[in-house]
């Protein structure tokens, strides 16, 4: 006991470790009335870690070469040992990053995360959802089946629409006049080193913000507010260890439960994690009928589609598309409610955010079928006959999604909010 | 506790419901293939077919040779009965038609099967490898109603017999070596086999799986007391 005692006095004198330790777990206060949704920031970092373990050793044998790669990655599913559960690992992962991330965001919506002063906070995780779209993007060229080259082919080419620059644009992204082995060498370096690191950097910082306002929670109440007057403690805060870690451990099992139920009897998904076309080695004369994104991706596929063409250039369903994502950055200064918390908003905003979440989930399965799928209106109905039915009514939930951002300074102004409690209810 | 399990039922339901199919070249129905991943019998059967009648012209060359123990046959015994396109069984599954020439021969290449049950699906290979019928404005004599004017002719005609196509039907025109059952027989073991060779693991995916499974929850027991002990005095 003296011994350890002395060491780790020695380390403290020449690197904080207790310090660190007291401050940002056994002396960090959360507030203890945290629910189910609080589980997904964890699930997320252990994620982004099972991610970067995995990849480390698929990158052992994975081969960055249009004449390789595909075969590879089959000699990775086959001769090497485990390497089946590693790649499954990996590409389930991938989707349940998606899964996970989607899930924290709705947390930080409906209990109103982002506001003052958490603002920064917010920011970084948008920029992490950002990083973490395109990590996935370059990932999935990876494998070099007929999904990964379409896919790629069909997003490189979004850069095309840009006015004035975009042909030039296109081809200085892919390095060459098609999606072709420049490509496939330059999304291997962005996936598995440069976004890598700009991601953990950007970890570090949403952490760092994180740790310095302190977790908001279901009440929107900051617990800060009321400590008690002896300790200077929280009166609703617990420490983050053991509390905490405790519980987290609960939800680590049980995303562990589903996440290996995926692996070891479901793979694919049905094809929505590893799509069956992507079992085609890639061919650049055999465009297949229907490309369709991974699943996570197609609430904005959905509206870039949607989008008519404007004066026939493309570009305004690629800056909807766009806009989609970058929108979330204001939410902060959009949202003029007085309280945080969903469980203290009115009935107007419930309203919009059920619109919200519907018109998600609508436009994501939209993005998964082809526009000709549901048929089209009838001619005789003015203005819209001869339309694709979905198509139309990927227009209507488009509105839907911006109006929940752009209309959100009033009717959040406008809603009725109940009074918020002092204290933390259980 | 309500409202959270309707919102986890919202975000599973998608996984549940929708279904990605296959990609489909058309909307005919296709046949439920049976297939059984544990029949051994049938899946060495399926190598046998396949070997024989698919890797001359298909090459299979993600996938080796002694990869076929894990169906329960030995290494003497592939080398003895498969081995007609390689010398060594830890090679794979090359075979030795040029391509440029093939693309000459049949207007395309013939596609490396390895992994074609994954991207087609079991039951397109079931019911494609049965419905090839006459069809004399082929330039091979042979159509199909799976994968319409598919440039592959009808290789198995010897074992089917050779089929016709009027009024929306197919019918023996004239019987092959095989009975009806025996054929469908044939065809769905060669499925199997293409289902094996697409994942070997899948062999032993489901047993892993359960363990895996076994160990989590007996885990989630313990954490789940763990944190009600630590959590008891938490009001």
């Amino acid at each position: 006991m003296e011994r350890k005692n002395n060491l780790m006095t020695w380390v403290d004198e020449r690197l904080p470790v207790s310090s660190f330790i007291k401050n940002h777990l056994t002396q960090y206060y959360a507030p203890k009335n945290f629910n189910f949704l609080y589980f997904f920031g964890a699930l997320a970092i252990v994620l982004f870690a099972l991610q970067i373990l995995t990849g480390i050793f698929l990158t052992m044998h994975y081969k960055p070469d249009a004449l390789h790669a595909f075969a590879s990655v089959e000699y990775i599913m086959r001769d090497v040992s485990f390497g089946w559960v590693i790649r499954y690992m990996h590409s389930t992962g991938a989707s349940l990053f998606f899964v996970v991330i989607y899930m924290h965001m709705f947390r930080a919506i409906i209990y109103g995360s982002y506001k003052q002063p958490r603002e920064l906070l917010w920011i970084f995780g948008v920029l992490i959802f950002l990083l973490l779209m395109a990590e996935a993007f370059f990932g999935y060229l990876l494998p070099w089946g007929q999904m990964s080259y379409w896919g790629a082919q069909v997003i490189v080419n979004l850069f095309a629409t840009v006015p004035f620059i975009g042909p030039d644009l296109a081809e200085w992204v892919r390095g060459d006049y098609l999606v072709s082995d420049a490509t496939l060498n330059r999304f291997f370096a962005f996936h598995v080193i440069a976004l890598p690191l700009a991601l953990a950097g950007l970890i570090f910082l949403h952490l760092a913000a994180l740790h310095s306002v302190g977790s908001n929670n279901p009440d929107g109440i900051e617990i800060k507010l009321t400590k008690d007057k002896k300790t200077g403690i929280p009166l609703d805060g617990i420490p983050f260890h053991p509390y905490y870690t405790v519980k987290d451990l609960i939800g680590l099992t049980v995303f562990l439960i589903v996440f290996t139920t995926i692996i070891f009897f479901m793979p694919e998904v049905g094809g929505y994690f590893l799509e069956h076309n992507n079992f085609v080695p890639a061919d650049p004369l055999v465009t297949p009928a229907h490309i369709a994104p991974v699943w996570y991706f197609t609430p904005f596929y959905s509206i870039l589609r949607a989008v008519p063409p404007i004066f026939n250039s493309q570009f305004p369903g690629v800056a909807a598309m766009g806009a989609a994502v970058l929108i979330l950055f204001i939410v902060p200064w959009l949202d003029k409610s007085k309280v945080k918390s969903i469980r203290y908003k009115g009935a107007l905003y419930k309203k919009w955010l059920a619109a919200f979440v519907l018109s998600f989930l609508i436009l994501g399965y939209l993005g998964t079928v082809p526009s000709n799928i549901w048929g089209q209106i009838p001619n005789f109905i003015p203005l819209l006959g001869g339309l694709d039915l979905a198509t139309f009514v990927a227009r209507v939930f488009t509105i839907v999604y911006f109006a929940f951002f752009v209309l959100m300074p009033f009717y959040s102004k406008k809603d009725k909010t109940k009074p918020v409690p002092n204290r933390v209810t259980s | 506790m309500k409202k959270n399990s309707l919102i986890l039922a919202i975000l599973l339901f998608p996984f549940f419901i929708w279904n990605n199919s296959y990609a489909a070249d058309g909307s005919f129905h296709l046949d439920n293939a049976k297939i059984d991943l544990d029949d051994q019998q049938s899946l060495q059967r399926g190598a046998r077919n396949f070997i024989n009648y698919c890797l001359n012209c298909h090459s299979a060359n993600y996938m080796r040779y002694n990869r076929l123990q894990d169906i329960g046959l030995s290494e003497d015994e592939i080398k003895k009965n498969l081995l007609f396109t390689a010398d060594k069984s830890g090679e794979l599954m090359n075979i030795s038609m040029d391509t440029v020439e093939a693309k000459k021969w049949f207007g395309a290449n013939p596609p490396n099967l390895t992994v074609t049950a994954r991207s087609r699906g079991k039951d397109w290979i079931y019911t494609y490898l049965r419905t090839f019928y006459i069809d004399d404005s082929r330039e091979l004599g042979w159509n199909n109603l799976v994968y319409p004017n598919a440039a592959m002719p009808h290789v198995l005609w010897e074992l089917q017999g050779t089929q016709v196509y009027k009024d929306n039907q197919l019918s023996l025109l004239k019987a092959g070596v095989l009975s009806e059952q025996e054929y469908d027989q044939f065809v769905l073991d060669t499925t199997n086999y293409m289902v094996f060779m697409a994942e070997p693991a899948k062999l032993v995916r489901h047993k892993i799986g359960y363990f895996v499974l076994g160990f989590l929850v007996i885990l989630l027991i313990l954490v789940i007391n763990l944190k009600r002990e630590f959590w008891k005095d938490i009001k």
